[in-house]
């Protein structure tokens, strides 16, 4: 196995864990990304990817907190892949387990019909690894995106 | 949000004027829907071929609307960019949903049924 080469591109990123927030930091985040010359698709791919993952921690890690804290993004990539660490200080995930995709049958009757869950499963299908852990007050989630070559 | 609605003999047409159905708007979306959508025909066709980006918050308003609109009327789905219809076949959507590729092929072959 060869070293891992270093990363040749990296940066990070802060955010309030608010609803509010999330819509300017992914339009920011994307610009950050411009030097990868990332094709449509990827950056598609990574807007969606990010913007669950965000809406995931305001809405469940951050609900009850009357002052949400931040979210911390690192970020870097390497060798084809982006690299992203999500970081926040919200309530942890429900049995400290990422959640998994969820089926749903879609022969069943249109009243039957899941209206959520849906970001987990987007995140599973588009990410190469995506892992969670619990360390202390601290969520951190770790994923790989595969982008294409730089 | 902005929605325009125009209703046909037998058919609605909304059109999302905004290029985003993502969770900062889906409520806003849904309720919106609602309220165009009161005393609509049977058929109400969504046309998307604005809208570049969509979240699960935002089909999950989506299907909301569905399920709101049913039994009796049915919610048909036009103009679906690549980002939008890539989120409805990841999540099993499009299976769900009929979709168009165009509006006018929604409302043509909506009025020949």
């Amino acid at each position: 196995m060869a070293d891992t080469p270093a990363p040749t591109f990296a940066f990070e990123q802060t955010l309030d864990g608010t609803q509010e927030a999330v819509r300017g930091a992914l339009a920011f985040f994307l610009n950050r990304l411009a030097p990868l010359n990332l094709s449509d698709d990827a950056r598609d791919t990574i807007e969606l990817v990010v913007a669950e993952t965000l809406n995931n921690i305001v809405e469940h890690a951050f609900c009850d907190h009357p002052q949400p804290g931040f979210i911390w993004i690192r970020c870097h990539y390497r060798s084809g892949d982006l690299h992203l660490r999500i970081t926040d200080f919200g309530n942890a995930m429900p049995d400290r387990a990422l959640p998994q995709p969820k089926k749903f049958d879609a022969a069943s009757p249109v009243s039957d019909l899941p209206e959520g869950g849906f970001g987990w499963n987007l995140i599973h299908e588009l990410t190469g690894d995506v892992s969670y852990a619990r360390s202390g007050p601290m969520n951190i989630i770790n994923m790989r995106i595969p982008v294409g070559a730089h | 949000m902005k929605l325009s609605a125009r209703t046909e003999e037998l058919l609605q047409i909304v059109t999302v004027i905004d290029d985003r159905i993502d969770a900062a708007v889906a409520l806003e979306f849904k309720e919106t829907m609602r309220q165009l959508t009161d005393g609509a025909p049977d058929t109400v066709i969504l046309d998307l071929s604005r809208v570049t980006f969509i979240d699960s918050s935002g089909l999950g308003a989506i299907v909301a609307t569905m399920k709101y609109l049913a039994p009796g009327r049915t919610l048909v789905l036009a103009g679906l960019t690549g980002p939008v219809d890539r989120v409805f076949r990841l999540t099993r959507m499009d299976s769900v949903f009929t979709l168009y590729p165009t509006l006018e092929a929604a409302v043509h072959d909506q009025a020949l049924q």
